[in-house]
């Protein structure tokens, strides 16, 4: 019968075929429940810690941020979460280095792991992405956003905001941590990598997750992700079960092709005002960003009092600390 | 050259239906005798002991991708061809899909050249428009006097229905088969694997078995208005598509169909964390589309088995999923695999499973003399050790190109030598 047997042979072997540093997160699907929870108590206690003592945890140490599509919320706080650690930092972004010169990903890794960097962070239009640049460095990478597929740091930092919104301590998590508490994800799924995540994620918890939107935007094929996820076209439906409801924006960049009437859109999934006092009046509100006004959310909503879309970008900082804590090793590091 | 005396092996020719311990004698590239071992008597023939062996025709693969022209740097007719030597071959048909596209006279004879350094027999296979663009056809007639066997635009599948329904009519006034890789690209821009839960997850755009399917029922409708024409499915890969063809060929249509090894061996699940080497068009599909070839093959409506051997550099395939190109290499695989998973594993008796890699697939592209073992045919043999188990090694491969899936997979079955023409092209 055929079958895989051992590779000690192949000299050339694949780089498909090498190991990723295992301090990496590329998938939220890489942590165990128990890291989860190492690395929401490291956030919390970076985040308390004096900002001189924190200055020495990743002291000098060298952390690339390479950046092939445009980032606000995720490089700025990516960036300093590494300078709060005393990391030097650099940033390669696609249009104003080599890659627009061909470079491929793989080269740009080994370039930057020989300029001495010993962490990379990327995000990268493509899906899978940040596995080739892993195998091809053997340095830890934490996936800043791939393509449709993850961003795990996102949903941690939203695990974060959903702890304090429903006053759970970051120790208390664990398999049953979110028993009983259903969260909406609603909007452009198919083309949203932080929907994966995060519906990856909760259900760990033990928390639903409702995915709404339209067919074209959610096949039903989502709803095999993964165990604890339904879908629900009826938004107003789905607001009524929900303790909290994440909106996502429509990814034009994405769209390949898929013809959209916004109009029905916007009646059928919008966040307004009206429709969240009629239905979700509780609720808590998030975002990912970046946000569309009037489109996916209107401005009451997004800055209304139920609104979390800034605590989220203030909590991202803290987890991308323990994050790049955690994929340096360092000795307090090595904890999480 | 001398004779070549092939003695006391198990000669397995199922184009005539034979099946017995035989010696077979090779005289000036032609099958000369076979007789009961030890009453041929050949002065002067060198001698080969094929005891323990299957003796049984040349391989004959009639999809492949050999680069050249244009391409070297992925295989060239000299490598592609003696990685088809090592697997077993000694005939394949080699697809238009070269720098410039195979649209010529000139590029045939080009690749027909004593000076290519093929260790086999070459097919070219004709593109059934000018630079396969899908617009012009070019002339079926001057392309077969060159050595033409059939027209496809692969990789670039017809869509209009007018230029497909006029391929197939004028393929069929100069007697060619008309291949078509049937996707139906409208629907699948972006798309980089089978459409499903896997794609979902991986966050990679799908291809549908729709897409497949679609055009293959289109192509069969419009194959229904053309007399005299013969449809054949390049490397089908869903179930959808076979029940197609299974159906067309019920109501008497001339359509045939190949499935790659990596299709009935494989399923979309390989591609792991974005694996390069699992990325082919068509794509690794679904459990039950694997089946449903293991099925097809079984019940006879698959007519070959074809490697769609599509070598590429590591450094195309050492890139983001989305980007890299599609194809593998199979030449060196396909036996050993189509063995392991036909006939130990599904039963297949070992004639018909040879039948699938030789006779058949001569027989679809109309290769005189090929895929038997007849009086008179070419002197094109493999023997091949039925019980061996192997480890193929992407590191050993004699292709310019180790983009394999299936490096360090265990197989058995194992070529043990490769006589192409009475000569002997491979021997390990």
């Amino acid at each position: 019968m055929p079958a895989k047997t051992s590779q000690k042979h192949s000299s050339i072997s694949s780089l498909s075929a090498r190991p990723v540093h295992p301090a990496s997160l590329i998938s939220i699907t890489d942590l165990s429940i128990g890291e989860v929870r190492r690395i929401l108590s490291l956030a919390t206690e970076l985040e308390k810690e004096d900002p001189q003592q924190r200055a020495k945890w990743l002291r000098k140490r060298r952390v690339a941020l390479l950046f092939y599509e445009s980032s606000t919320r995720t490089r700025t706080s990516f960036e300093l979460a590494a300078k709060s650690l005393g990391a030097d930092t650099t940033l390669v972004s696609s249009l104003s280095s080599s890659i627009e010169k061909g470079e491929s990903l793989k080269d740009t890794g080994i370039t930057l792991r020989a300029l001495g960097a010993e962490c990379i962070i990327l995000r990268s239009p493509w899906s899978g992405g940040p596995y080739l640049l892993a195998q091809a460095t053997g340095l830890p990478v934490l996936n800043a956003g791939d393509g449709m597929h993850q961003h795990p740091s996102q949903a941690l930092l939203d695990l974060r905001t959903m702890l304090r919104f429903l006053d759970l301590k970051s120790a208390k998590v664990a398999a049953h941590a979110l028993a009983g508490v259903t969260v909406t994800i609603c909007g452009d799924i198919l083309h949203s990598r932080v929907a994966r995540s995060n519906a990856l994620l909760l259900p760990q918890l033990g928390a639903k997750v409702i995915l709404c939107g339209p067919e074209p935007l959610l096949p039903e094929t989502a709803a095999q992700l993964g165990p604890g996820i339904v879908i629900e076209r009826d938004f107003d439906h789905a607001l009524r079960q929900s303790q909290i409801v994440m909106m996502l924006r429509i990814q034009a960049e994405r769209l390949a092709g898929l013809r959209l009437d916004l109009g029905e859109y916007t009646a059928k999934y919008q966040a307004n005002g009206e429709r969240i006092a009629a239905h979700a009046p509780k609720a808590l509100i998030m975002h990912p960003g970046p946000i569309i006004r009037g489109m996916e959310i209107t401005s009451d909503v997004a800055d209304g009092p139920q609104s979390a879309i800034e605590e989220q970008v203030r909590n991202g900082v803290a987890i991308r600390m323990a994050l790049l804590a955690r994929a340096l090793g360092t000795k307090k590091g090595a904890r999480a | 050259m001398k004779p070549l005396l092939i003695r006391a092996g198990r000669l397995l020719d199922p184009a005539n239906g034979v099946d017995k311990s035989a010696d077979l004698l090779l005289r000036e590239g032609k099958v000369a005798a076979i007789d009961a071992p030890g009453r041929i008597k050949a002065a002067g023939a060198d001698l080969i002991d094929a005891k323990g062996l299957i003796v049984a025709p040349g391989l004959v693969d009639i999809h492949v991708h050999l680069r050249e022209p244009g391409q070297g740097y992925k295989e060239t007719i000299a490598t592609g061809t003696r990685a088809a030597a090592a697997g077993g071959f000694t005939s394949v048909c080699a697809m238009p899909n070269t720098i410039p596209v195979n649209d010529s006279p000139e590029t045939t004879r080009w690749m027909l050249a004593p000076e290519r350094g093929a260790a086999i027999s070459v097919y070219p296979i004709s593109a059934a428009t000018r630079g396969s663009m899908g617009e012009t056809l070019i002339d079926y007639a001057a392309m077969k006097a060159a050595g033409a066997v059939a027209v496809t635009d692969d990789g670039k599948p017809i869509l209009g229905d007018d230029i497909m329904l006029a391929t197939l009519k004028a393929a069929a006034k100069v007697g060619l088969p008309v291949i078509q890789h049937a996707e139906d690209t409208r629907l699948t821009g972006g798309c980089s694997m089978n459409a499903g839960p896997v794609a979902f997850r991986l966050g990679l755009r799908g291809m549908s078995v729709e897409a497949e399917s679609g055009l293959v029922e289109r192509d069969i409708r419009l194959l229904a208005k053309v007399k005299g024409a013969h449809l054949h499915v390049a490397h089908l890969s869903t179930k959808k598509a076979l029940d197609a063809v299974r159906q067309a060929r019920r109501s008497g249509l001339h359509v045939t169909c190949e499935v790659a090894p990596h299709h009935f061996v494989l399923n979309e699940e390989r591609i792991g964390n974005y694996d390069t080497h699992a990325k082919m068009n068509p794509p690794l599909r679904a459990e039950a589309d694997r089946e449903a070839m293991i099925e097809g093959i079984l019940d006879g409506t698959v007519d070959a088995i074809a490697t769609d051997h599509a070598p590429h550099a590591a450094h195309e395939k050492e890139q983001e999923f989305e980007r890299a190109p599609n194809g593998i290499p199979g030449l060196e695989t396909a036996l050993g695999l189509t063995l392991s998973i036909l006939h130990v594993r599904h039963k297949m008796p070992l004639d018909r499973m040879i039948s699938l890699l030789s006779s058949r697939p001569a027989s679809v592209l109309n290769l005189k003399d090929r895929g038997t073992l007849s009086i008179g045919a070419a002197a094109d043999v493999v023997l091949f050790d039925p019980s061996e188990s192997w480890t193929f090694h992407a590191t050993d491969s004699l292709s310019k190109s180790k983009n394999t899936p299936f490096d360090g997979w265990s197989m058995q079955g194992r070529v043990k030598q490769t006589i192409c023409g009475g000569r002997i092209v491979f021997s390990r």
